[in-house]
């Protein structure tokens, strides 16, 4: 029997962040990245985006939203490695790398979601 | 010579052309597609201010305004603008690619490309709309 290849479910949390970072990163980025530190709009409060994050559906959504592009970024930037500058004798060292650092961002947004006061 | 046959699986070593690291500048296609994959490092960009973010909210108004004064340095502005082209380089062809990886096909014919994207770009603009609302709406 041919051994079984991870690719398919690495490919699925690939396709999932993929979407989740094209629907909401632009715009959050627009505008904590770009708009509240430039002045364009006025940033959110302290006392508004805690009591935003303290409802669980939030959370939960804040959870994928942290996690699944992480996977999607991990998976891609390792290909670019690959098949961009051909660094292919690193292949596992650049796997690990990336998505142990999915992995660990993922743990981040758990613990973190989770103790929010 | 051996008396005995010995299978020795035939490994041709093939001529190929070495391919320069840099490949993908020598066509505008290619150049285009190391980009998009190169669209990564701003989605890390994002998720990794957006950790941050959600720490600081953790620990209190001091450290939501140190994260504030952060993201207003020059550093962190030409940082984020450069990322926010590639997060929406990313977005458009991303939802360019759904009609090519699943064509819909309705009566036997195959929908126009943009009749399956433009669902995309809808829940894009209306899940825009309702993010901008959560945090800035109803004052």
């Amino acid at each position: 029997m041919a051994k079984r290849s991870n690719e398919p479910f690495l490919w699925s949390l690939f396709s999932s962040g993929g979407m989740i970072a094209a629907l909401m990163f632009p715009v959050l980025l627009f505008l904590f990245g770009l708009a509240f530190p430039l002045g364009w709009l006025e940033a959110p409060s302290y006392e508004r985006l805690l009591s935003l994050v303290r409802y669980w559906p939030v959370r939960l959504v804040l959870f994928g939203l942290c996690s699944l592009p992480l996977f999607h970024g991990a998976h891609r930037f390792r290909f670019t490695l690959y098949d961009g500058l051909q660094i292919k004798h690193l292949n596992e060292l650049i796997a690990v790398f990336c998505y142990g650092s999915a992995i660990a961002g993922t743990v981040l947004a758990a613990y973190i979601l989770w103790n929010i006061p | 010579m051996k008396a005995t046959h010995v299978y020795t699986p035939y490994r041709p070593k093939w001529y190929r052309k070495r391919v320069s690291t840099w490949w993908w500048t020598q066509q505008w296609r290619s150049f285009k597609f190391i980009l998009r994959e190169l669209s990564s490092v701003a989605v890390g960009y994002c998720g990794a201010i957006l950790l941050v973010l959600l720490w600081s909210l953790t620990q209190g108004p001091e450290a939501y305004a140190t994260f504030q004064s952060w993201l207003k340095t020059p550093l962190f502005i030409v940082m984020s603008l450069i990322a926010f082209g590639f997060v929406l380089y990313h977005s458009i062809t991303w939802f360019n690619l759904a009609p090519k990886a699943m064509p819909v096909r309705v009566g036997g014919k195959r929908l126009p490309e943009w009749m399956v994207a433009a669902p995309n770009y809808g829940a894009w603009i209306a899940i825009s709309a309702v993010v901008v609302w959560f945090l800035l709406g109803g004052k």
